[in-house]
């Protein structure tokens, strides 16, 4: 427990300083919210992984059989004191962790009461679509063409390299709440913005909600997780955020299209 | 022909078995010995199958574009290999092969309590395994929806086609052959122990057995039945797995897991049983927390039936604090067994031996495997690595410490119980070595990769996001893994060309199976040493080195005094 | 057979505990465990129940009016266990014709239905081969 008060301190404190250990800081709020909770996480698991392997590896090397004669072991079995020890410990310490688990999983799962934006997202075999208000559109078939839209032709910020943007680009206000309605045409998928620490399974039959604030402008790469068929290795989107001015611009100076129906142009995709 | 087996006296009176040999023998035997050989010989071929699948996997994704196999034959090898390695090896080896083989031994049993049914089961093993391989060889190929085969993708508008369904038959026809090995572990253990072998004097093996067979009876219909309503979807019109006719697809989901999560853990007691068996007899201890251990066993099966929608953490349907949670305290009866596996080694006179290395290696690999599952049972950092390759690296790891460590801890330690003669210990050093310097290479980098967002079941990836060097990394490790079973196979060859006999006891072990000769008679034992304490044949060779009871600080009472009377 | 007992009825106890707050969290947070979401895993925790309860309250019925069997006691010696332990078959082809038979049914839902014509024979042979065997083996 002390671990995990002394790991979870500073890192409320020092915020962005903390080593990463290979994961993202999170790009968004909730995302940074997961990030600490991984970080904290890791460090209670190199402390625990490293006194319970250096006991295992110390008792291997100081306890084992220099010589043939060697003489017998004492032959003692319990020592209950110990025994509990080790019980009453690790319970203490996951019951900390799921505390921490549940105050971050709320934050994480809160779904906003006023987003500022809501984006319809349906996924299907193979590819994503965005649905905007005001009936604008956007959507792409299994591809690794970078993104029609461009958001670098729009004054967004650059694409590059541009295996950052294949397939549909999600694009959405920086700086504001967009909530995302998530469902699935056919089979289940995957949608996971790696950078927002953030997946969450499209699924027929169920609409999942969540939202985003991602911080700052910027391009993240992003693709389906749930395997999906043939072409899932190719499932790609990603996400721009744009400066909100510029994202209105955007969003008006598109064509409004009518919602295009799903199934028959899946079908059609595939002959 | 019926006949009836003896309980022997400690009296020499060999029984004289005739019986058909040769391939009659092996058709028509119920002999559990012979049986469990059947199931380890065929769970081994189909361990090298998959890890052949796996090694072509692992060469596709050395290059993005990944030159191989197409996107088709490479989502049916991950498929088969899931499949194969989850349902045809690491289970049937554990509670088909060893456990047929050696729990009637451990607690001192002249056979398995239904010997045909037990023939059965392995008939319909068999039957599934070659069910399943056949798939690759109808139009269309092997199913390619994943081992988990979520519907609606396995339904027959994704997946047409009898590949998916020879796939459904042979989990069916497996599912009947766990179940009747589930019930045939039960009754044994229930009704056939020795006397003087009360529930806790069974050895820590025979004890996980029991577990995991009651694990396989509250899992294995679910799956069974989950099959068949997903043969009903494929054939008979029904939508009970999809939205169109008002079914629930997060039903399959439920359904699936409730088998698949006991499953890990069917997969995992087993050989958590045979590295407890193994490291109190290299260390010339007695097992450190028998209780405890026990206790601790029956903790993480109860846990794992509860927490099956840890999978579907990102489903955004399941309750997350309540799987979380179970999920997580799993974590402290998996940690009371390292501590007394740790206490077992503690002042222990360890031999370094094959067995005992393979045991070691278990313990690292499963404790790198079981601290990232702590933290994927937190819903949080679930949705950050749901579906990455660090979940690929956490179950390997997890898997390959049980199934392929522990396993083969196993098969070293019992070898000569099997044969009669030893396995060379220098070629098993180097078997355990470069699996070892393999297992770290592929499965860490993998950890990474699934950190910086790469997606698991992809067969191709896109050059210039830097996962290239680490993929390369993973495959050099796995193919050094294909390799070290050169070793095993050489071992293997070595030993049948030039036997070095084993005698009975060559561990100076514990348990009731080393008692019994090498390999055991027809109806297993001609005597039985009397059984005082968990390890009968111990206090048979060293009545001078008893086990001491806690709070005594000399040396232990002798067998024969001062036994406690009643129930244990 | 109270050990036995014991470790049944504890699996039922466990598992009537688990299914309880699995249902009530469930409601409590937003219907987890509904029709459409999670309900199936109550269902089959109640089968996980029975699969304690239904032999766990048999072996302890049985349990309370048996002496304890000499692997029950820890005193027992070897010669109290001594004599006939029970009867076991000999060698038998009818595990096998009996596998081959449900695998060819099996198969015949792929590869046509005319393969389960063989495949019920032999499963009907067998069921037969196998209790004419036991029959005739007397003594059991």
């Amino acid at each position: 427990m002390a671990v995990l008060v002394a790991v979870a301190l500073p890192l409320v404190l020092a915020g962005c300083q903390l080593p990463t250990f290979y994961g993202f800081r999170g790009s968004d709020r909730q995302g940074h919210d997961e990030f600490l909770l991984y970080f904290g996480t890791f460090v209670a698991a190199l402390v625990v992984g490293g006194i319970t392997g250096g006991l295992i590896l110390w008792s291997v090397v100081r306890y084992r059989r220099r010589s043939h004669d060697a003489p017998m072991p004492r032959q003692f079995q319990y020592h209950i004191p110990l025994e509990v020890a080790y019980t009453v410990i690790p319970v203490v310490i996951v019951l900390v962790l799921f505390a921490f688990t549940v105050l971050v999983e709320n934050q994480v799962d809160a779904v906003p009461s006023d987003p500022n934006l809501t984006v319809d997202v349906y996924a299907f075999q193979w590819g994503w679509q965005f649905n905007y208000p005001d009936g604008v559109v956007v959507r792409a078939e299994t591809t690794t063409d970078p993104d029609p839209v461009g958001p670098a032709g729009l004054g967004g910020p650059a694409c590059s390299p541009v295996v950052w943007c294949l397939g549909p680009g999600l694009i959405l206000p920086a700086g504001k709440t967009t909530q995302i309605d998530l469902r699935s045409r056919d089979v289940v998928h995957g949608f996971f913005v790696p950078e927002f620490n953030f997946s969450r399974y499209a699924q027929p039959g169920v609409l999942n909600k969540f939202d985003f604030t991602v911080s700052k402008p910027g391009v993240y790469r992003a693709q389906c997780t749930q395997y999906c068929g043939l072409y899932h290795s190719l499932m790609f989107f990603h996400v721009v955020a744009m400066p909100p001015s510029k994202f209105h611009a955007w969003l008006s100076s598109e064509t409004k299209t009518t919602t295009v129906d799903a199934a028959t142009t899946a079908s059609a995709s595939r002959q | 022909m019926t006949v009836l087996a003896q309980r022997p006296v400690a009296v020499e009176h060999p029984e004289h078995h005739e019986g058909p040999t040769g391939i009659l023998k092996w058709l028509t035997s119920t002999d559990h010995k012979v049986i469990g050989m059947n199931y380890i010989v065929t769970s081994l071929v189909m361990f090298f199958f998959a890890g052949i699948m796996a090694l072509i996997m692992r060469a596709q994704l050395t290059s993005p574009s990944g030159a191989v196999v197409s996107l088709q034959q490479y989502n049916e090898l991950f498929t088969m290999h899931g499949s194969l390695m989850l349902y045809l090896f690491a289970g049937p080896f554990a509670f088909g092969g060893l456990a047929n083989y050696i729990v009637p031994l451990q607690v001192g049993a002249p056979d398995m309590a239904f010997p045909r049914l037990n023939a059965l089961s392995y008939w319909l093993f068999l039957s599934g395994s070659i069910t399943m391989m056949l798939s690759f060889m109808v139009a269309g190929g092997a199913a390619a929806f994943g081992w988990v085969a979520y519907a609606p993708l396995s339904e027959a508008t994704f997946s047409p086609g009898s590949g998916p369904d020879l796939w459904i038959l042979a989990l069916v026809l497996t599912g009947f052959s766990a179940i009747f090995t589930g019930v045939n572990l039960i009754t044994t253990i229930f009704y056939l122990r020795a006397p003087g072998m009360t529930m806790f004097r069974m050895p820590l093996f025979t004890w996980n057995m029991l577990v995991t067979a009651m694990l396989i009876l509250i899992a294995f219909p679910v799956l069974t039945a989950a099959m068949v309503l997903l043969w009903c979807d494929r054939h008979f019109g029904t939508h009970i797995y999809t939205v169109q006719g008002g079914g629930v697809p997060v039903l399959y989901q439920n359904l699936f897991w409730f088998f698949g999560h006991p499953e890990v853990y069917i997969l995992a007691l087993p050989y958590f049983g045979i590295v407890t068996d193994v490291i109190p007899v290299m260390s010339r201890k007695p097992l450190f927390g028998y209780k405890g251990m026990v206790f601790a066993t029956m903790a993480i099966a109860a846990l794992s039936t509860g927490v099956w929608a840890h999978h579907m953490f990102t489903t955004g349907v399941v309750l997350l604090p309540f799987f979380s949670l179970l999920s997580l305290l799993i974590a402290v009866p998996t940690g009371i067994k390292f501590f007394n596996w740790i206490g077992t080694m503690w002042r222990g006179s360890i031999t370094l031996n094959t067995p005992m290395l393979f045991c070691i290696g278990f313990l690292l690999a499963f404790l790198m495997g079981g601290l990232t599952g702590v933290m994927l049972a937190s819903p949080p950092i679930d949705f950050v690595t749901h579906d990455t390759y660090f979940v690929v690296a956490h179950f390997h790891q997890v898997l390959m410490g049980t199934a392929v460590f522990a396993g083969f801890a196993g098969f070293y330690f019992w070898y000569p119980k099997f044969f009669g003669r030893m396995l060379s210990d220098r070629l098993g050093k180097l078997h355990f070595w470069f699996l070892f310097i393999g297992f770290w290479v592929t499965f860490m980098p993998q950890y990474k990769l699934g950190l910086m967002g790469m997606p698991r079941r992809v067969a191709t990836y896109q050059a210039g996001l830097g996962w290239q060097n680490l993929n390369i990394a993973s495959t050099v490790g796995a193919f050094i893994i294909g390799f070290s079973f050169v070793f095993f196979l050489v071992n293997l060859w070595v030993s049948w060309r030039k036997p070095v006999p084993a005698g009975d006891n060559p561990w100076d072990a514990h348990a009731l199976e080393w008692f019994a000769t090498s390999p055991p008679v027809h109806h297993n034992f001609t005597r039985l040493p009397p059984i005082r304490s968990e390890r009968p044949v111990w206090d048979f060779h060293h009545p001078d080195a008893l086990t001491i009871a806690h709070g005594e600080n000399g040396h232990g009472k002798l067998a024969g005094t001062a036994v406690p009377a009643g129930q244990d | 057979m109270r050990r036995e007992a014991q470790l049944l009825i504890g699996v039922a106890a466990f598992f009537g505990l688990t299914d309880i707050t699995y249902w009530l969290w469930g409601n409590a947070q937003g219907g987890a465990t509904n029709l459409d979401t999670g309900f199936g895993g109550v269902v089959m925790l109640v089968g996980t129940i029975l699969l304690g309860v239904v032999p766990g309250s048999y072996y302890f019925w049985w349990s309370r009016r048996m002496k304890p069997r000499p692997e029950d006691r820890m005193d027992a010696t070897i010669e109290d266990g001594s004599g006939t332990i029970a009867s076991f078959p000999d060698s038998s082809v009818w595990p096998f014709v009996l596998g081959m038979g449900l695998f060819l049914t099996v198969l015949s839902l792929v590869f046509g239905l005319w393969l389960m014509w063989p495949g019920l024979s032999l499963v009907v042979s067998a069921a037969v081969g196998a209790t004419v065997e036991s029959r005739r083996g007397g003594r059991v």
